[in-house]
């Protein structure tokens, strides 16, 4: 196990970022903190700035004001220590590279050591994401799940204290969305990896999230979840009466005046 | 008759030997490139460097300067315009791509213009867009083994770079790969690539050869490396046979030879073809 930072330094510290672009304000004025092996979840509708917000903790997004330090540093100098999982994932079938060969891709080296360091790194990050079952099949004939997990183990081989997942279940059935969220959980837990990720609903990731940071229109609500969702936080975020119901242990956010509805997620799934 | 094949006058050609090496080297760079160029779906770019390297060929001819800098010089002019210009999105590429090709193919056609008229050069349009492998100099022979060398050398270096890029740009991005600095340094290899086998094959073949030996091997390899290695292998195959097929129609043509870029690009085809039909082994699921 990697040793553990001493607690006074988060992982990712986010403190009064503000992004524009084209004179437009994205992100305002966003504040939160992610310590060792914390699960924290950025949750917004399209366009509420949460690609944005991980963009910014890449360190591909200029800032207008604020900082973002992993480990007390810039992103840019801490990119050994993060992973990045992009929610576009789609390797071209004739890639000539197995999922092991992916996952060693993942490990960045001088050019002249042509096995990595660690020997046992990449078998792994592949038994982490439960992949020896398509280690040796090509990236690109794997089906979606399938390469997410495989990208997972990339993202893994580097052992990242910081892993980044943008949409992880915007394209996965209810079975391999369940099985995505008991893995994250298990990474955080087990390896004391802090994980943020971008979802539209957060019921989903209600088991295993410790944070919550709820944008609407670029402003954001955090804390744990019993702090954010409910009724007059969001109320005040989002300018208009909501109301919060909870069902079945599941979370829905609803509009006092139905009409506005149309423009606040409501999400619910049919199954369990 | 001792020599029924002729291949004891053919080893003893000088012309033939220099065009033997100049065709090996030219077959490894544009294999390897060429895996990089087929993986990233460059081929309209390849195909357009090979093109604008046609102007610096027909430039030098002009200028009565070594054609080899002629045409390495013009298509690494052309590779950095469109790095400048942009290869990000597919269709930015394009666009980019085809203004690159358009300007550089009518530069192209001006200089021909002069080398036919100023200079009485008739065989220059021939020479720069079918290639002139037997009338390449052998002084020519140490430059390019060592712009070949050095480009080797590079992709050996960033090899692992180059194919996370080649996988997903947005992953090598995120593991602090250098993206747009390596994606400059890949377009220069493909241009020294496609001017190498502008100047063996022609301009107009060129393509076959950056493209076909990496399109064949991708659909043959199981591990990284060995796509690198059929697609040498490949290339080698094509151009050395197409070199000894070209000098034997000599004699069997009355005195012609039909050109070495028919042949080239005929045994590429058909080692492509032959690649469709392979039938994979079933990947083992453990």
């Amino acid at each position: 196990m990697p040793p553990v930072p001493p607690p006074s330094l988060p992982i990712l510290q986010v403190a009064g970022v503000s992004v524009r672009i084209e004179a437009k304000a994205i992100l305002t004025d966003i504040h939160f903190a992610v310590a060792s092996g914390q699960v924290c979840a950025l949750i917004g509708e399209n366009g509420a700035g949460k690609t944005t917000l991980l963009r910014s903790i890449l360190g591909v997004q200029s800032l207008q004001s604020g900082t973002i330090q992993i480990l007390g540093q810039p992103a840019t100098r801490q990119l050994h220590r993060l992973g990045y999982v992009p929610q576009k994932i789609s390797f071209d079938p004739d890639l000539p590279l197995r999922t092991r060969d992916l996952v060693d891709l993942g490990i960045p080296r001088p050019f002249w050591r042509w096995r990595p360091p660690d020997p046992h790194a990449v078998a792994e990050a592949i038994h982490a994401v439960d992949g020896e079952g398509f280690a040796n099949q090509r990236v690109g004939r794997l089906s979606g799940g399938q390469q997410q997990r495989a990208v997972i183990a990339h993202a893994l081989a580097r052992k990242p204290k910081l892993l980044l997942l943008d949409e992880p279940l915007a394209n996965l059935d209810f079975a391999s969305a369940n099985h995505l969220v008991q893995l994250l959980g298990r990474l955080a837990k087990e390896q004391g990896i802090s994980i943020v990720v971008t979802a539209h609903d957060m019921n989903p990731l209600l088991p295993i999230l410790d944070q919550l940071v709820y944008l609407v229109g670029g402003r954001a609500a955090t804390g744990s979840v019993a702090e954010v969702v409910r009724t007059e936080v969001l109320t005040k975020l989002y300018g208009y009466p909501v109301e919060v119901l909870q069902h079945h242990g599941r979370l829905l956010v609803l509009p006092e005046n139905p009409r506005q509805g149309l423009e606040i997620p409501c999400y619910a799934h049919d199954h369990d | 008759m001792t020599d029924p094949l002729h291949l004891l006058t053919f080893w003893q050609n000088e012309a033939v030997r220099t065009a033997l090496w100049i065709g090996a080297v030219a077959a490894l760079l544009n294999a390897v490139v060429g895996v990089f160029t087929v993986l990233r779906h460059h081929g309209f770019a390849g195909h357009a460097l090979g093109d604008s390297s046609s102007a610096g060929g027909s430039l030098s001819i002009f200028l009565g300067i070594g054609s080899l800098w002629g045409f390495l010089g013009m298509a690494w002019i052309a590779a950095l315009v469109m790095g400048w210009l942009g290869l990000g999105r597919a269709q930015s590429r394009d666009l980019s791509t085809g203004v690159v090709l358009g300007a550089t193919l009518g530069v192209s056609a001006l200089f021909l213009y002069f080398d036919v008229t100023v200079t009485q050069y008739s065989g220059a349009t021939v020479d720069v867009m079918f290639g002139s492998l037997f009338a390449v100099a052998p002084k020519l022979l140490l430059p390019i083994f060592l712009t070949v060398f050095l480009a080797i050398a590079l992709v050996l270096i960033f090899y692992r770079q180059l194919l996370l890029i080649a996988a997903d740009p947005q992953l090598a991005q995120a593991s602090g790969v250098p993206v747009r600095r390596l994606e400059l340094l890949y377009l220069l290899l493909l241009g020294t690539a496609a001017a190498l086998s502008a100047l063996s094959i022609g301009v107009i073949l060129a393509t076959a050869l950056l493209l076909g030996p990496a399109a064949a091997a991708l659909r043959l390899a199981r591990r990284p490396w060995q796509c690198f290695l059929y697609a040498f292998l490949i290339a080698l195959g094509s151009v050395w046979l197409g070199i000894y097929l070209a000098f034997a129609s000599y004699y069997y043509n009355q005195g012609t030879s039909w050109p070495v870029s028919f042949f080239v690009v005929v045994l590429l085809l058909l080692a492509y073809l032959t690649s469709l039909y392979w039938r994979p082994r079933p990947v083992r699921s453990s």
